[in-house]
Order: structure tokens, then sequence, then C-alpha cells
């Protein structure tokens, strides 16, 4: 029993890692119905900005100071990559739109080895490396601090989406674009602004991603993204709930397939999509999904 | 006074041209209406006049040249179009759609407005909080002009708004957008498959051929006309 | 349809062509060294698993970003047939391209319920099970799963000495000549009554239906035509490269390749990936050389090609060829009244 419940911690924390990356795919996929797959490595780029901030010895902020400026930087950053990148695009066909954020993706990823060096940084964390002994399972700051920032996260995307006028326009535009600017929405600014909060919170899920991986290299996020991917796909594409939920089954999933499934090791990976598979084929929404997506 | 003058208007979509230059105006409060048949291009004048698709020749509304603006800048102008069927945003509750509608002004008037509508749409105020697009095309319809009124606009336009309603639920519709007129004295320019109930309502008309304005007139004027007669009122 | 002099005259510029670019295919390892050649016989594979994805996406419409696992299992089949078991390399194409097949079709079936994006995620699952699976199972000569075929390569046959003496240029032959086959008959393939019903599937299902097009038929078999391709590709990639081997960024990399070949030449149109799979990877490799002191920033290069492709030619190289031509034809009607054929 206690075995599984500290499995099901463990599952926990990398849970909830993807589904702070997924919850940034989810963003993106709501307000411009766009898979980006450049998604990971914009937080990559963004934690080593974290990185340059803290371990730079003139600067030498504290770990959650640069983990806020960095966010700023991203929010600035994605909304121009809409502005400058995406816009051109726009109204090209969903294929065309997935070939630029791959190509998006090789040249985030080559640009970042070439400023911060191709090798591998430490980025501590910014909770305590504090545990405690709840009923026999051990419980870490890391996982408690990780469950609040998530927690938060969701809280704030929700109140400015469901609660504040930005995010009446930002729904009513990722719903129906032709009628939003009919009612005068600048839908460009909705698309800026969802680029840019999406970016902002991939900044906030690299930071906390790295201090529980190896270090920061550039391959850093892939596995993750393929997890954030599946996480959404499985809560639905649509629903921020869904990205958490969905991100929670996997890691819990995986962690406890590897602990009882003997033959599962080194290929864990089947987990999520074994479930992703299985959950599509009787709610081609996903979980949380209402629309069904057609589109790539 | 004139609200809206249009002169030479042509466009369509991509190399296909649909529109071959179109004259014709809304007064001030004034309600019009556009008669054509199936592909006439009555859709494209609509969403060439809000900017939806890119036109030539000249939209002057309200004194200002607004050709080739975008719908947004039009939306703020005063303009609020209905679309043709679909118009509602459907993952926004109703009432959500309404305020929504409202995105142009800055009033404090807004949830007053919201509550109006709800008046004059019972049917709409039941499912305040029920998803738009889980609506029947009727309530969808009503919801879309609702919240084209929310934006308290100058001229509305408003495209098949009879697509999909029952007779009765049409004949009330026409009613409320009569009183609608008399009371705010929005200008509306109406494209109707429902000419007699269409004539009725509008002070004149403009019969739409392939692209090309072919008759128009007073109302009263169109009604009597032998052509249109049988052409749009099948008598 | 068209007769008349202008037919014949198309059908003469389209034998023309077609006679130059083979001429010009066949050439190429003349002229150029064993590096030119090998990455040409490179460009030739992935054409072939570019042909097959265009099918699936281009065609029918549905979208894998997981082709880099059957492209890798036609790599390990002919790797492990020739290493383990002494086979020569063409008995193990058959086997690679069966298998990639069934394969496909087993993908296929769960894709019937599943569409666009979702349909791209399963199969983005796929490249990255597969490496794991590989690492877990293939334990080659040697303890890992990388399998080299150095020791067992092909030599040249005697008889083929006078044009392909060279290691590098009988693989380039072969490769060549296998693209080629699979080429004509997917071209057959698309032109005929499973390519129209391909494209009816993807423009509308309930109407495809309609006309009497098993849905689920016409889907899977899609599926597993186009995996036999990236199959195929694979083997051939074997027998290029020398060596299997499937790391999770690479099988993950290769999906990506293959479908910027079919976008970049043009999708649903038939010379589209071939055109695409040279761009792409002569892109690569001049990339890789421009920037001498700063090799990582080659992928980025690389990236903001891409990018500025797309800008350019939404419709990818055929297809703005296609439209670059028809205006020029379209203004040549109409410049000359005796020529104005209706269209």
């Amino acid at each position: 029993m206690q075995l599984f419940l500290s499995q099901l911690m463990n599952g926990l924390g990398n849970g909830v890692i993807y589904a702070s990356l997924a919850l940034a795919i989810v963003l993106i996929y709501r307000t411009t119905g766009l898979l980006n797959f450049a998604q990971g490595e914009m937080a990559l780029f963004s934690t080593y900005v974290t990185w340059k901030l803290v371990d730079d010895s003139e600067m030498g902020l504290p770990v959650a100071a640069a983990i806020g400026i960095s966010m700023v930087i991203a929010f600035v950053g994605g909304a121009l990559i809409e502005r400058v990148v995406i816009r051109p695009v726009e109204r090209s066909s969903p294929l065309v739109i997935v070939i630029v954020t791959i190509g998006m993706f090789l040249a985030i990823n080559s640009i970042a080895q070439a400023i911060f060096g191709t090798d591998t940084k430490q980025l501590p964390s910014v909770f305590s490396d504090a545990a405690w002994v709840v009923g026999g399972v051990r419980v870490t700051a890391q996982t408690v601090g990780l469950v609040g920032v998530l927690a938060a996260e969701c809280l704030l995307l929700w109140l400015l989406l469901q609660k504040t006028r930005v995010g009446l326009g930002l729904r009513a535009v990722a719903s129906n674009p032709d009628s939003s600017r009919l009612v005068g929405i600048g839908t460009g600014n909705m698309l800026m602004l969802g680029w840019a909060i999406s970016a902002a919170l991939g900044a906030l899920a690299g930071a906390m991603i790295v201090p529980m991986t190896p270090g920061l290299s550039a391959g850093s996020m892939q596995a993750v993204l393929i997890y954030a991917f599946a996480a959404a796909a499985l809560g639905g594409f649509d629903s921020p709930l869904g990205a958490v939920v969905g991100g929670i089954i996997v890691g819990v999933a995986q962690a406890l397939a590897i602990q009882y499934v003997d033959p599962l090791n080194d290929i864990e990976l089947v987990v999520p999509f074994a479930l992703i598979g299985g959950v599509l084929l009787f709610r081609p929404t996903g979980l949380f999904g209402r629309r069904v997506v057609e589109r790539v | 006074m004139t609200l809206l003058s249009v002169t030479a208007l042509a466009g369509g979509y991509g190399p296909v041209k649909v529109l071959h230059g179109l004259d014709f105006e809304v007064a001030h409060g004034e309600i019009v209406v556009i008669l054509g048949a199936n592909g006439a291009g009555k859709t494209t004048t609509l969403r060439a006049l809000s900017g939806m698709i890119p036109s030539d020749g000249e939209i002057v509304f309200d004194g200002e040249d607004v050709t080739g603006r975008k719908p947004q800048v039009l939306a703020r102008r005063g303009v609020a179009h209905v679309p043709q069927g679909r118009g509602t945003i459907d993952e926004l509750t109703v009432e959500e759609n309404l305020r929504v509608g409202a995105w142009t002004r800055r009033d404090s008037d807004v949830a007053a407005d919201v509550d109006r509508w709800f008046e004059v749409f019972p049917h709409l105020a039941d499912r305040r909080t029920q998803q738009a697009g889980s609506m029947s095309g009727g309530e969808q319809q009503m919801l879309a002009i609702a919240r084209g009124l929310m934006s308290r606009p100058r001229l509305l336009l408003l495209d098949e708004p009879s697509l999909g309603l029952a007779p009765i639920i049409t004949q009330e519709l026409f009613a409320q957008l009569g009183d609608l007129n008399r009371e705010l004295d929005t200008a509306m320019l109406i494209v109707e498959q429902n000419a007699g109930l269409a004539l009725r309502l509008a002070s004149r008309g403009y019969v739409l051929e392939t692209g090309r304005i072919v008759a128009q007139g007073a109302a009263t004027e169109l009604e009597g006309n032998e052509d249109v007669r049988r052409a749009y009122l099948g008598l | 349809m068209k007769s008349g002099p202008g037919a014949r005259r198309a059908l003469l510029i389209r034998g023309a062509t077609t006679i130059a670019v083979v001429g010009v295919l066949c050439w190429l390892p003349q002229q150029y060294g064993p590096t030119e050649t090998t990455l040409y016989a490179e460009a030739l594979f992935i054409a072939v698993a570019a042909m097959g994805l265009n099918l699936l996406t281009g065609y029918n419409g549905q979208v894998s970003i997981g082709h880099g696992a059957f492209f890798g299992l036609g790599a390990y089949a002919t790797g492990i047939l020739m290493l383990d078991h002494g086979w020569p390399f063409l008995a193990t194409l058959p086997v690679a391209a069966v298998l990639a097949a069934v394969v496909g079709a087993a993908v296929g079936f769960p894709a019937l319920r599943v569409k666009g994006l979702y349909l791209a995620l399963i199969t983005l699952g796929l490249a990255a099970l597969f490496p794991a699976l590989v690492n877990k199972f293939v334990k080659s000569t040697g303890g890992t799963s990388l399998v080299q075929l150095y020791r067992v390569r092909p030599k040249p046959p005697e008889w083929a000495s006078s044009f392909a003496a060279a290691e590098d240029q009988w693989r380039y032959y072969v490769t060549l000549v296998v693209a080629g086959v699979l080429f004509a008959l997917m071209v057959n393939l698309v032109r005929g009554r499973f390519g129209r019903a391909l494209v009816a599937v993807r423009e509308h299902e309930a109407a495809a239906e309609t006309l009497g097009i098993n849905l689920a038929r016409v889907k899977v078999s899609a599926f597993a035509i186009s995996a036999l391709y990236a199959g195929v590709a694979g083997s051939l990639a074997a027998l290029v490269r020398l060596q299997a081997n499937a790391g999770q960024i690479e099988v993950f990399q290769q999906s990506i390749i293959f479908l910027v070949a079919v976008v970049i030449g043009g999708t649903a149109t038939t010379l589209g990936p071939v055109v695409g799979a040279f761009v792409v990877v002569l892109l690569q490799d001049h990339t890789a050389d421009l920037i001498k002191d700063e090799p990582t920033l080659s992928p980025a290069l690389f990236g903001i090609t891409l990018i500025l492709l797309m800008y350019v030619l939404p419709d990818g190289l055929v297809g703005g060829c296609r439209r670059l031509f028809r205006r020029i034809r379209g203004r040549m009607h109409a410049g000359s009244a005796t020529d104005s054929a209706p269209t």
C-alpha cells in the first residue's frame, strides 16, 4: 500500500509537469485552433533565459524573480512570433501552418544552443528540498509546490477566460472568428494575446520541469512535449481542465505501470498512447473536449 | 439624410466576380430590403458592406468613406451585420453572446440592454446560461439578431433573418423589427427570401439579378410590380 | 477531355521532361563522387517515403507525423535479415514492405475513429514508441540496437561494372530502380479509381459513402500502402547508410522530414514528393555547409528556409509552378485571338 501511495506521489509530480506544458498547448489551440509543435522549444528558450538570469555572475537573481522576468520576456516573444511568423500564413491550410511551427521548432532549438552553448546546465528549483513523511509516504516540498503552482495557474486562467472582457473576446475568436470580427473584436490582437499568454505559461512550465530532470539541454523539452501532447489529447484539446486531468492521469498511469507491469519497463511511453487510443475510441473529443477536432 | 451611400460596388471571391457595380443607399432610420434569387449576390453585397470580403467602388457611411475597411472598424462605426445562419458564437452562453455583442460599447448600460433583449425574446431568457450552439436554429437566429442590436447599431445588416424559422415566429420577428426601428431609429438593410413580409416592413427595395440592380422603388410600388410579383412573391 | 494539337504538344512536353529527368538521375553518379552520390541516393529513398505519405496525407487527408516508425521498421527488417540471417538485400525488400504494410493496416484501423489533430497525435505516439521498442527488444551483434551492415554490404555485380563499378554507385542505382518502379505504380494508383476514392473521402466522407465507397477499406488501404512505401524506403536507407538505427529524436525527425518533403513539393501532386525530397535533402546539406564556425545554427537556417518557402509557395513547388504555368498560358491565350479555346 505504501509503495502504491509513493508511486502515486511520483506520478502526480510528473503528471503536474506534463499538465503545465499541456495547458500552454491547450491555450494556443483554444484561441487559434492550431497545434504548436514549437511549444516545447519556446519553453526551452525561456528556460535558458531563466537559467542565464540566475547563473550570470552579475545578475545572479533569485530563481523566482528570474522566472517572473523570463515569463514577461516570453510573453512579448510569443506576441512577436504570432505577429511576425504566424500571421502571414494565418489563412493558409493547416498543413502549411504545421510546417511553419516545425520550422520554428528547428530554428528556436538551434538558436538556443548557439546562444547558450551545448553543455548541460543546472537550474535550481524554486522550491526547497524539504520532505515530510505522511502516513509512511514521502511527500516532497517539490511536489507540493508544483501542485500549488499548477492550481494557481488554473485558477488565474479560469478567471481570465471566464470573468474578464479580454477572456470573453479570446473565447469568442476561438469559437467563431467571423462573427467575432463582425461585433468589432480585433481578432488579430486576440490571436497575438493567446500566443503571448501561452508562451509565458511555457516559460513557467520549463522552469518547473528542468529541476526535476538531469539538467537543461537541447533535448530537455522533447520527451516532455510528447507527454504533454498526450495529456492534451486525453483531456480534449480545447479544455484547460482536461489538460490538467489528462496530465495527471498520464503521469500516474505511467508511474504505476512501471512499478507493477514488468514488461513495460523502458517502454512506458506505451501507457499514455494506449490511454489516448482507448479514450478516443469512446469519446473522439477527449475526456473534456467539446469540439470534434478536424483541423491539424 | 443619407446614412449609407454605395456607388459602383463590385466584388466577389478571388477571381470570381459576383457584384458588377451596384448603386444604392439607405437613409437614417430607414428599412430597405434587397430581393433576388439564390446566387444573385445578396449575401455578397452584405459581406462587402461589412468588410468581410474585399470590394471595389465606394462605400460612404455617415459621411465617411469606409471602402475596404476591416469588419471590426465598421462595427465600431455602428454597422452590425447578422450573417446568414450560424451567426452565433457557439461556445459562449446565450448571455455571453449578448455581452460580446456590446464589445464596441464602453458605457454602463450594457447589463440593462441585455435584460431588455431578454424581455423582447423571452425564449432566450430561459436559456441564459446555455451554450448558444446547443439551441435550435430559430433560437440561434433570434440570438444573433439580438446580439447585433446589442451594439446599438445605426445600421443593421440582416441576412435572411427568417431562414429556418417557423412562419409564426418569422411574423413575430418582423413585428419586433418594426417596433425596434420605430423606437430606436435603427436603419436596416434586409436581405430576404420572404419578399411579401419584407416589403411590408420596408419602405423601399432593390431587386438584384446576377450582381446587378434591375429594379428599385418604394416597397408598395415593388409589391405591385408584375415582374416582382411573379418572380419573388409567387403570385 | 482535350484533343488535337494542344494535347499532343502537352504529351510531347511531358515525354521529353520525363526522359530528361530520368537521364539526369542516371547520370548523377557518373558525374559526382561518393559523398554526393550517397546524398542523392538519400534523396531518392526519402522521395519513396514521401510518395507514400502523400497518398495518405495529400490525397486522403489523413495526417501522419509517425511514418518514421514504418521507415525504421523497414530498415530493421532489412538490417537484421542481412546481418543475422545472411539474406541478400533484394530478398529483404518484400519482407520489409509486407511487414510495414501489415503494421500500417493495424494502425489504420483505430485511425478510422480518429481524425485530424488526434490522428496526428496517435501517429506521433507511434514515432515515440518505436525507438523504445527497438532499444528494448533488438539486440544485434555487439549488444546494442544499432545494426551495422558494413560487413555484409552488397558488392556491385560483374555485369554492372561499366556504369556502377563503385559500391556507392551500385547502391544508388538499386535505389533509383526501386524508386522508379514505386513512382510508376503510385502514378497509376492515384490516377485510377482508387485515387478518386481517396480524394472523395478526403473532401466529404458522408458524400463519398453515398457513392458506394467503402470508407473503412479506402482509409485502411491508404494507411497500409503508405506504410509499405515508408517501409521500402527504410529498407533502401539501410542499404545506402549501411546501418539501421532508431534514436528517439531521429525517428521523430525522419517523420517530420517526410511531411516537409510532401508539403514543400506540393500535396496531392504526383511529382511533388520527389521534388520535395530532393529540395529538403539538398537544403539540409547546404545549410549545414553554409555556417562553418557554428554547426549548431544549421538547423536554424533550415527551419527558417522552410518557413520562408511556406510564405512564398504555400501550395508547394509543384503547385506553385503549375500556377505560374497556368498564368503564362492564360496570358498567351488572351494574347492570340485564333488560339482562344474555351476552358
